[in-house]
């Protein structure tokens, strides 16, 4: 069973390799980022190239970017903790004060998750309208928090779940109320959990993309709405220029992403897998 | 792992004090149960009321509910028009071309990252990247960067290996869509099938391995059967997800030329915000609701299994 020496060298090289093949399209997006336009379209391509910031000073830190990067901030951030909100104390309830319609109710709030958005679109849209949440960034935060919601409590009831009673009961003998038995018991071992939560709940809502481009149109429109006006060869932007905006795009979810990795099985399977 | 585990926690004999403390701390989550019905639910009612009607929003005159007549109207409108089952073809096209290759791709890394080596970390980390990408930056990298004809990577390799170049995107429409969403997917296979590998008791294969069973044996006879539930689990989740694949259309084809690459949320997408059709536009999402709403019952199916196979 065991691998030799060169086996071993052999099976990292080649996994290494692959992996990077994988990698690269996102590594070339970056690396474009740091050419000049000429050289970003020259043919052959150019692997070696003297780097340049102008692209990420002109397209990223001028320029619309930053407003629709401030809309996927609060969007992201206002979901995110909305959902944490709601599913906390909701989860405290599905794992420690079960009854028989837990598991039910447990298996519904997945199922909503999963329905399909283009499902609801239209009711959504008249919806929005109707309420003047059309293009606002209130419209989101209560429609991605809904979203994220299903994640927050399968993940959190999982984590809560591993958490042995006697802790909570020796707290409550203390006198401890609802509110000191979470901040001093449940919280500091939830801790990394609760931050693997809201980091899946901060990728997905970052990268959502249909809802948005059907309920906004400028003011309110998040960073993937702007990237999708690439579609247009080159839309309003160069080669070099549009590859650092999505480069931009791009580092915030994979920093958090790469923090997940141990949770993101769980959190992508709903905590079906562990 | 809440469904799996399924015990229920807290002392069964309580003083009358504790258990009106207990009664009250399990309505915490009706707030979030509430919240889940309201933005949830009252869309999917409206939808089919929005099937009842012939609205078109350039006429309000067409607003209102038109009865049994119209939904029946509105499902024999879109179900003979030709147009239909191309959308349904291409929509089931797409995923099982994608789980297909996401599952062959998956699989190899996932056996690939099995046991530790040098760098097992860096090849994890950057295989699971593809999935955090936004969907539609990924679909502008790869559409402007990587496959334009006359500078991209795809174009240097076709030269490399003495071939002419052609813009993929033109020439293969739907094949484009299926490289670059199961360029996406692979990790999402990769991840499920690795922990499912990852799960398997070291002293199962090791008696195999000593009773003789070679690598297929092995495979065959002991991984794979043991990696069932975790493949389930993966194929019904990523059809769920894949059946509403938009953006990457959006972006690489805009679901042409014609309707050639348009799925069953482009198609809804058209109906409802270039057409403005909401009542016709609803009748496909009664559709594309129960299509998901099939794989999803198999999913809660396979959780329920497996929750009484570990119970």
């Amino acid at each position: 069973m065991k691998r030799s020496r060169t086996q071993t060298i052999l099976w990292s090289a080649g996994t290494l390799l692959a992996a990077l093949l994988m990698f690269f399209p996102i590594l070339w997006m970056a690396l474009t980022s740091l050419k000049t336009e000429s050289a970003a379209i020259t043919f052959p391509p150019q692997f070696v190239f003297t780097p340049t910031l102008e692209n990420w000073r002109a397209a990223v830190f001028n320029g619309p970017v930053i407003e629709f990067m401030q809309n996927t901030v609060i969007i992201t951030v206002g979901a995110t903790l909305l959902a944490l909100l709601l599913g906390i104390p909701a989860s405290y309830a599905m794992a420690f004060y079960r009854t028989r319609r837990t598991d039910s109710s447990m298996i519904w709030i997945m199922s909503t998750r999963m329905l399909p958005p283009a499902g609801v679109i239209v009711p959504l849209f008249i919806l929005f309208r109707d309420l003047s949440l059309l293009d606002t960034h209130l419209g989101l935060i209560l429609l991605f928090g809904a979203v994220n919601l299903p994640l927050v409590i399968w993940m959190v009831v999982g984590f809560m779940e591993d958490i042995p009673i006697a802790l909570m009961e020796a707290a409550r003998l203390d006198g401890a109320g609802l509110w000191q038995e979470f901040r001093s018991v449940l919280l500091p071992l939830l801790g990394p959990g609760l931050a693997a939560t809201a980091l899946l709940s901060f990728i997905f809502t970052w990268n959502e993309f249909f809802l948005a481009v059907n309920l906004t149109t400028r003011a309110a429109s998040p960073l993937s709405v702007y990237v999708s006006t690439f579609k247009a060869a080159q839309g309003d932007l160069f080669i070099a220029k549009m590859s650092a905006v999505a480069t931009a795009t791009a580092i915030p979810v994979l920093l958090a992403g790469w923090f997940a990795q141990r949770k993101l099985v769980s959190g992508l399977t709903m905590g079906a897998v562990k | 792992m809440a469904i799996t585990s399924g015990t229920g926690t807290g002392p069964s004999t309580q003083p009358a004090a504790r258990r009106s403390r207990r009664d009250a701390r399990r309505f915490l989550s009706s707030p979030a149960l509430i919240y889940l019905i309201l933005v949830t639910q009252v869309p999917f009612a409206l939808t089919i009321w929005l099937a009842f009607t012939n609205w078109n929003l350039l006429r309000p005159a067409s607003a209102g509910f038109n009865g049994l007549g119209q939904i029946v109207r509105n499902f024999r409108r879109i179900l003979t028009n030709p147009d239909f089952l191309l959308v349904i073809w291409n929509t089931i096209y797409l995923t099982v071309a994608v789980v297909l290759i996401t599952f062959i791709l998956g699989m190899l890394f996932a056996i690939l990252l099995e046991k530790p080596f040098p760098g097992r970390a860096l090849a994890r980390t950057l295989l699971i990247s593809p999935f955090l990408l936004m969907p539609v930056a990924s679909a502008v990298l790869w559409k402007n960067l990587m496959l334009d004809p006359s500078f991209g990577l795809s174009a240097w390799a076709m030269q490399l290996f003495g071939l002419q170049s052609v813009y993929l995107v033109q020439e293969a429409p739907m094949l484009s869509i299926i490289a670059i969403v199961s360029w996406q997917w692979t990790p999402f296979v990769m991840l499920i099938l690795l922990a499912g590998l990852q799960s398997l008791p070291a002293d199962t294969r090791e008696a195999a391995w000593l009773d003789g069973a070679g690598p297929v044996t092995m495979f065959r006879f002991i991984i794979l059967p043991h990696l069932r539930r975790f493949i389930e689990i993966a194929v019904l989740l990523e059809v769920i997800f894949l059946l509403n694949i938009f953006g990457e259309i959006f972006v690489i084809t805009s679901g042409g030329p014609g309707l050639q690459t348009t799925n069953l949320p482009y198609q809804i997408y058209l109906e409802a915000f270039s057409r403005w059709n909401l009542g016709t536009a609803s009748t496909y999402g009664i559709v594309a609701i129960v299509l998901a709403n099939l794989v999803i019952i198999a999913f809660i199916q396979v959780l329920r299994q497996k929750r009484k196979e570990m119970a």
